[in-house]
């Protein structure tokens, strides 16, 4: 009798084992070897992926969504997350060249942009951290009133700007090395040392993991939340920078549905939507591997929409893989 | 009482193991209810009960052993056949629906219909019995259960268990979070089924609920039985409440708190009028260097409401804290830790832990300003300061960079504890600092506060475990209905005489079982 019961209600030893030792196999290793596998799959199927120019051509489109992305890691750390960071860089790079164009300088313009990213960022901040409402539906709203100021900005035209003087940020290169590529590396070095060498960035976990603990320990959790809303909301207005001098023009369209892509960045790297857990060099591997696989399949000759369907079951099987590993980490 | 004796039992378990990977969580174990009697369950976290529970309940299977009913083997394998067999179990965390009404909650898994159409007068007809049934009728079966009290939840979720012919109820903690008179309540209800002839496994870490409501008592440490005691025996027989606390601590109790008194420095807080301005308060009092105070009363007296307040982790309406003679006005934990205030939490998991971080960012986490320079965090400091404290307390883990989720309950309070320490308070304020775990850790911890308090520190100790409130204090603070009542001197004090104040029933100790 008892080792009908027993087989009745226990997963078997073997099942569970295997789910410990992909577990582990996913801790060590993780999402970097999907990445690696992803492009040796590339290689084989495209021989034009491995070169060097494709490589930088994939590091310059990934860039911009690599960018809002590390905002986003930083919010979804806290238990939060940001449904408008599309709409910030859009009013972002439609003020920096209304500033270019009324006569700032570049390098204020630039700034001004950044700054007003900051500011949107705040707002949604302000209104989470001290009203405690809900991020979805603070950063849902402000999606919808930022595309509309940036659409009021222009009245509803986009704005072309050929001489636009910090094109170089979104068209140059550095040392032969496309310069939304230097930038995007220099925010990750930036999100890195705040999470991982700062007080700040401890706090950042200690919010997202437990906000009472966080409170009761001497930690000013508002303030954290609102400061990590504004620099998420500065990085966007860095993007849309990049974006308008991409394109050479204002673009009140801008960045339309780009959170989701920030967001399947972050959940790919293996950051908990449940917050207090994650990594930002994961994050920079999510968007990698977004980008390797469109990359590889416009390569490949793949139709769009088929497209679509990969990139979509990727991220539900990236995560599904992340959850077992929490599953048999937590044992019975 | 002596004919209930003889009947055969209602539930026996037979030789009963169980293992977890390398721990033996339960060995051996036969135990037996009879009808018409409230069986309760002792022991630290982690002795077995809850496993033994939850192989009657359904939700383990044994490794070895078997399950009686009325003489008859049963095959538990899910908690519907337990169900089935006519085994109720009252969790310790309520399972209720709030959203949806008491008739809902009530029906769930189980609704009357017709072809999958719900049939809600009868729910409401069904509602009602269920709850007259257990004497719950001033519940209405349309109230959305979450506007119910907890007590008034944990009526319904009875009603609930009591709907399928139950003949073991096994009630988990049952008055964890109810209120005085809510418990009252809930024994009353008790001891009511006990005279309709039904067994109750009563699970309780609360000696003084035990002592009145129990007719024996099963001590459970390390996965063995260690005994049953028969609480209705007279004379040479008869139980006192340390010889089952002697049986879970599996030692004398004496040698666990460590009795050496010391010297008293001079008033470093001192309470005045203070008060949230509804039930908590007015209280004063005080405590000198190196004096530890325990505050001790029922569940919802009002202690962890006053170290709160004074903690700044809710907002005091009036009255003034004094520390070392300077009026403080703490507006929150951080002011608090700024001012020379530290507290640990209550919960654990709740309200100190960050699971998902390292043990070295749990400990440092609400010192972090002291290895860091411009915001920028200097490892070393913090990674030598945080070595110093997981040396003196005797913390077990792999390395600094563990996630704090593996390791013991013990360990755990123990990083807590540590953070505390960094802090260097002038006033500890530890609520509940043995909660959930083992006694090994139990009494190092308390040599820890002891350490704390010869360094000066004014320890205040919020205790629901009366023996250790008398073991580790100079001085017990009694409260009741969120006042102070009494002020007892911990050497001469006798847990009898603090459940009086705590209480406020001053009678004599011949009241306990049924009055």
């Amino acid at each position: 009798m008892t080792t009908n019961t027993a087989a009745a209600t226990n997963v078997s030893p073997k099942a569970r084992n295997a789910m410990a030792n992909l577990g582990y196999w996913w801790d060590k290793v993780g999402i970097f070897a999907v990445l690696i596998l992803l492009c040796a799959f590339m290689a084989v199927m495209a021989p034009s992926f491995l070169s060097i120019d494709n490589g930088l051509n994939v590091a310059r489109s990934v860039s911009i969504n690599a960018i809002l992305a590390a905002g986003m890691t930083m919010i979804i750390i806290t238990a939060g997350i940001d449904l408008s960071v599309g709409s910030i860089l859009a009013v972002s790079g439609v003020a920096g060249v209304l500033l270019f164009v009324s006569g700032t300088p570049s390098i204020l313009a630039v700034l001004g942009g950044i700054l007003v990213g900051a500011f949107a960022g705040f707002i949604n901040g302000a209104f989470v951290a001290w009203l405690a409402l809900p991020a979805f539906i603070v950063t849902l709203g402000s999606m919808t009133y930022l595309r509309g100021i940036a659409y009021s900005l222009l009245e509803g035209q986009p704005l072309i700007a050929s001489d636009l003087g910090y094109r170089g940020i979104g068209n140059g290169a550095v040392a032969g090395i496309p310069t939304p590529v230097v930038v995007m590396v220099v925010v990750y070095v930036v999100f890195w040392f705040i999470l991982e060498r700062t007080t700040f960035g401890r706090h950042v976990y200690a919010v997202g993991g437990n906000i009472e603990a966080a409170r009761l320990a001497g930690i000013n959790v508002k303030r954290v939340l609102a400061w990590v809303y504004t620099i998420a909301g500065a990085a966007a207005g860095l993007a849309g920078i990049i974006f308008s001098a991409r394109v050479l023009s204002a673009q009140p369209t801008a960045g339309e549905s780009y959170e989701l892509d920030a967001i399947a960045a972050v959940v790919l790297g293996g950051t908990s939507l449940m917050g207090g857990r994650g990594r930002i060099l994961g994050t920079l591997v999510g968007a990698l591997i977004i980008g390797v696989l469109s990359n590889g399949l416009v390569l490949m000759n793949v139709p769009f929409f088929y497209q679509l369907i990969v990139k979509g079951l990727v991220i539900v099987l990236a995560v599904a893989i992340d959850s077992l590993r929490r599953l048999s980490k937590s044992g019975t | 009482m002596s004919e209930v004796a003889t009947q055969a039992p209602l539930l026996e378990v037979r030789g009963v193991s169980k293992r977890f990977g390398a721990t033996q969580a339960l060995n051996d174990v036969s135990f037996d209810l009879r009808p018409g009697e409230v069986h309760a369950l002792m022991g630290e976290n982690g002795a077995g009960k809850s496993t033994l529970m939850k192989i009657i309940s359904g939700n383990y299977a044994p490794d070895t052993g078997s399950i009686h009913m009325l003489g008859e083997q049963v095959v538990m394998a899910s908690p519907r056949d337990a169900m089935t067999a006519g085994v109720g179990i009252i969790h310790q965390e309520l399972n209720t629906f709030p959203e949806m009404t008491v008739a809902e909650n009530l029906a769930v898994g189980n609704e009357p219909n017709r072809a999958g159409v719900l049939n809600r007068r009868q729910m409401l007809v069904d509602a009602r019995d269920k709850l007259d049934h257990v004497g719950a009728t001033g519940i209405n079966p349309k109230t959305p259960i979450g506007r119910l009290s907890v007590g008034m939840q944990q009526m319904v979720e009875i009603a609930r268990a009591m709907a399928e012919d139950v003949k073991v109820l096994v009630l988990d903690e049952p008055t964890a979070a109810l209120s005085t008179s809510e418990s009252n309540q809930l024994f009353e209800l008790i001891r009511e089924m006990r005279e309709r002839g039904m067994g109750l496994i009563y699970i309780s870490h609360r000696m003084e609920e035990v002592w009145h409501l129990a007719d024996r008592v099963t001590v459970f440490r390390d996965g063995n039985l260690v005994g049953t005691r028969d609480m209705r025996a007279t004379g040479p027989d008869a139980v006192r409440p340390n010889d089952i606390v002697k049986m879970m601590v599996g030692r004398d109790v004496d040698d666990l708190y460590g009795h050496e008194r010391h010297e008293l420095g001079d008033v470093r807080l001192e309470v005045e009028e203070l008060t949230d301005g509804a039930d908590i308060g007015p209280v004063s009092f005080s405590v000198r260097g190196g004096e530890i105070v325990s505050m001790v009363g029922l569940i919802g007296a009002g202690r962890t409401e006053v170290g709160r307040l004074l903690y700044g982790a809710d907002r005091a309406a009036s009255g003034t804290v004094k520390l070392d003679g300077e009026v403080l006005r703490v507006r929150g934990p951080k002011e608090a830790i700024a001012k020379g205030i530290g507290m640990l939490p209550e919960s654990r998991k709740d309200q100190a832990l960050f699971l998902e971080m390292s043990v070295r960012d749990n400990t440092a986490m609400s010192t972090l300003s002291d290895y860091s320079s411009g915001g920028v965090l200097k490892f070393r400091k913090m990674r030598s300061k945080v070595a110093a404290i997981f040396d003196s307390l005797a913390v077990k883990t792999a390395s600094q960079a563990t996630e704090s989720r593996s390791l013991s309950g013990g360990n755990q309070q123990k990083l807590v504890l540590g953070r505390l320490m960094l802090e260097r308070p002038s006033l500890m304020i530890l609520d509940e600092p043995t909660r959930g775990v083992d006694i090994g850790a139990k009494s190092e911890i308390y040599r820890i506060i002891k350490e704390i308090a010869q360094a000066g520190t004014a320890v205040l100790v919020i205790s629901s475990d009366l023996p250790e409130a008398l073991g580790i204090s100079d001085r017990l603070l009694v409260m009741r209905e969120g006042r102070l009542v009494a002020e007892l001197d911990a050497s001469s004090a006798t847990e009898e005489g603090v459940m009086e104040h705590a209480t406020g029933v001053y009678a004599d100790d011949t009241t306990r079982n049924d009055a």
